[in-house]
This record gives structure tokens, C-alpha cells and sequence, in this order.
């Protein structure tokens, strides 16, 4: 768990290094999964030790955005008088967004044959 | 009497009543979520998020109090996305087959996501500043926050639109999925993901792993491509 812990740590770091100094606009933590995924392509092994501590985090993922969440109930009134109109376009969006998106994926896999199996 | 007002102002200070209480508030938001026969509306990050915050206003205390307790959970954030790698590392074969669907759930899903969220708002009469804040809202948060600077919007309102994104595409995906009748799982995670980042991408979890892994990867491609698309939606209504 700690060689897991540390591995995740150091690719993180690693981002957050590269984000910084080559101003990219991807966040540290996104060039840090990158970065992991090439570290368990190179070694397949290291999958298996990593696995248990990966999954636990990842099995609780929602749970770390409650204490943002309880930031953003205090800023709600920073929607202003556009409150309402803001609320509407984000939730109509979404839903847009995720019919879109999930759509054009299906379309070109039939397009493509890129079925799965 | 004093002594229960020293002990709680010493509790109250200290990050572990607020540590345990995160905890609590999401173990009660999970069992409510298991009660309600898991339906999409009784989100667990909603109840938990709804809890602490009538905590936080009955007793008094500050977001920054609460923080210090709540930063050791927010801390691992970024763990946590670098340990979204395994899944995909897990599916890489399925993503490479699934290269071009992908890229098109992404394109349309990211400007989709942008051009009609501006488009509504603007026509809703919103300008300007909050136009802009806006625009980012379906990426990852502090990819939001750095787009939302670089094009005039304010970090505090793209912060907020946000994470109210994630829960709202975390409450639909699934019911709004099932009535189109998209049955694929890779396409479905992709589309939760790319719309609704991490909090999108810890509901595809809870429902099916597959799901979960893509919704993973577009969360991640769509920190990239919001970068490029918000901008460029931006300045078609300014």
C-alpha cells in the first residue's frame, strides 16, 4: 500500500512539476494518471501490487468531492440574479451534452464496426 | 454546561470532529442512496453535501474551520485521478478498438456541453463575466478554473457551476441514458465523463465498471479539449 501510495504521489508530483514549468494548461493531476497509465504499460506487473490500493480509492471516489461541494453551498449566492437562468442552461446543457456525446459514440462504433467484445 | 461549551469549542476548532462528521455525512448519504433502491435522484454526494451544510449553518461555523478537518479527504483528489490509469489500463485494448467513437463522443460531447450551456444562458439574458464562467463548466475543476481566468470569467462562479454540473449530470445520466435506450457501457461512461468530469465519472463507478473506465478517460480528454472548444464557443456570443 505505502509503494502504491507513493507511486500515485510521485506521478502527481511529477504532473504538477510539468504542469508548472511547461505551462500547460492540462492540471498536474492528469498528466499524472498519464504518466501512470505509461508506468503500468511498461510494467504489467506493477498492476497487481497497485490494484488494491487503486480500487479502494477509486471504490470511494464520490466521497471526495463532498468537502468542494459544502464550499459551493456558500457560494451559491454568487450566482446573483442570473441564478436561475445559470441553473437552467447547466442542467439543460448537461443533458445535451451526455445525449450527444453517448450518441456519436454509438453511431460511428455502428459506423466503424467497433464493436465490443 | 461550560464544561460542554470548552469541550465543543476545542472539538469544533480542530480538524478531527470535522474529518469524522465528512465521513458520517457520506456514510448517511450512501445508506439513503441504498435505501431509495439506488435511484439516481437520491445522489450520495447531494446528501452528504446537504448534510454538512445544515450542520455547518446550525452551528456556526465556518467553511474555512470545516476545511481544515475536510482538506485531508479533499487531498485525495489528485491520488485518486492518477489512480483512474489502472481502469483504463485494465481496458486499453478496448479503448484502442474504440478509438474513433471515442473521439467522437468527446468532440460532440465537449461542444455540446459549451456551446449550449452559452447559448441557453445568453439567450436567458446572462453577458459577460458569468457568460464566461460558464463555458468551461463541464471540465475537471481546476481545468475550469484556469480556462474561466484566461477568458474573462471568475474562478469562484466557475468552481461553483462546476461541481453543480457533476451532480446534475451524475442524477440524470442514468434514467436519461435508459429513456434513449443506449445500452453500450463504453458510450455511456464516455458521455458521463466528458460532460460531468470526476463526480460524473464516481457515479459511472457505482453503476458498472466499464462504464466507469471510459467515463475515466473522457473525463481526462475533456480536460484537454475544453481547453480549445470553450474559447472558441465563447467567442461566437461576444
Amino acid at each position: 500500500m505505502i509503494h502504491t501510495l507513493l507511486v500515485l504521489l510521485a506521478c502527481q508530483l511529477a504532473g504538477e512539476a510539468a504542469a508548472r514549468l511547461l505551462g500547460l494548461a492540462v492540471p498536474g493531476p492528469v498528466i499524472g494518471m498519464l504518466l501512470m497509465l505509461g508506468i503500468l504499460v511498461a510494467l504489467p506487473r506493477f498492476a497487481a501490487l497497485a490494484r488494491p490500493t487503486a480500487e479502494g480509492i477509486l471504490a470511494n471516489l464520490s466521497l471526495l468531492f463532498v468537502p468542494a461541494g459544502v464550499g459551493v453551498v456558500g457560494h451559491i449566492s454568487t450566482l446573483g440574479t442570473q441564478a436561475v437562468a445559470l441553473l437552467v442552461a447547466l442542467v439543460v446543457s448537461t443533458v445535451l451534452a451526455i445525449a450527444a456525446g453517448a450518441g456519436a459514440f454509438v453511431l460511428v462504433a455502428r459506423l466503424t464496426g467497433a464493436g465490443d467484445d | 454546561m461550560t464544561d460542554l461549551t470548552a469541550f465543543w469549542s476545542y472539538l469544533s476548532e480542530g480538524p478531527l470532529l470535522w474529518l469524522a462528521l465528512t465521513l458520517l455525512a457520506y456514510a448517511a448519504g450512501d445508506a439513503c442512496f441504498r435505501a431509495s433502491g439506488r435511484k439516481p435522484y437520491v445522489n450520495t454526494v447531494l446528501v452528504a453535501v446537504a448534510i454538512l451544510a445544515m450542520i455547518l449553518w446550525v452551528t456556526g461555523t465556518s467553511y474555512g474551520t470545516y476545511f481544515e478537518g475536510a482538506q485531508f479527504v479533499h487531498f485525495l483528489l489528485g491520488p485518486a485521478t492518477v489512480s483512474l490509469a489502472l481502469p483504463l489500463f485494465d481496458n486499453l485494448g478496448r479503448l484502442r478498438r474504440a478509438a474513433l467513437p471515442v473521439a467522437a463522443g468527446l468532440l460532440a460531447g465537449s461542444a455540446t456541453a459549451a456551446a449550449s450551456a452559452v447559448a441557453i444562458a445568453w439567450g436567458l439574458g446572462v453577458r459577460g463575466e458569468a457568460l464566461a464562467s460558464l463555458a468551461p463548466k463541464s471540465a475537471t475543476a481546476p481545468v475550469a478554473i484556469g480556462i474561466a481566468e484566461r477568458i474573462g470569467g471568475a474562478p469562484t462562479l466557475t468552481a461553483v457551476l462546476v461541481i453543480l454540473t457533476g451532480i446534475a449530470g451524475a442524477v440524470v445520466a442514468t434514467p436519461l441514458l435508459n429513456a434513449l435506450r443506449i445500452r453500450d457501457w463504453r458510450a455511456r461512461g464516455l458521455a458521463v465523463g466528458v460532460a460531468s468530469h470526476g463526480i460524473g465519472t464516481a457515479r459511472a463507478f457505482q453503476v458498472n465498471p466499464t462504464a466507469g473506465a471510459f467515463a475515466g478517460l473522457g473525463m481526462a480528454l475533456n480536460a484537454v479539449a475544453t481547453a480549445f472548444i470553450a474559447p472558441l464557443v465563447l467567442a461566437l456570443f461576444l
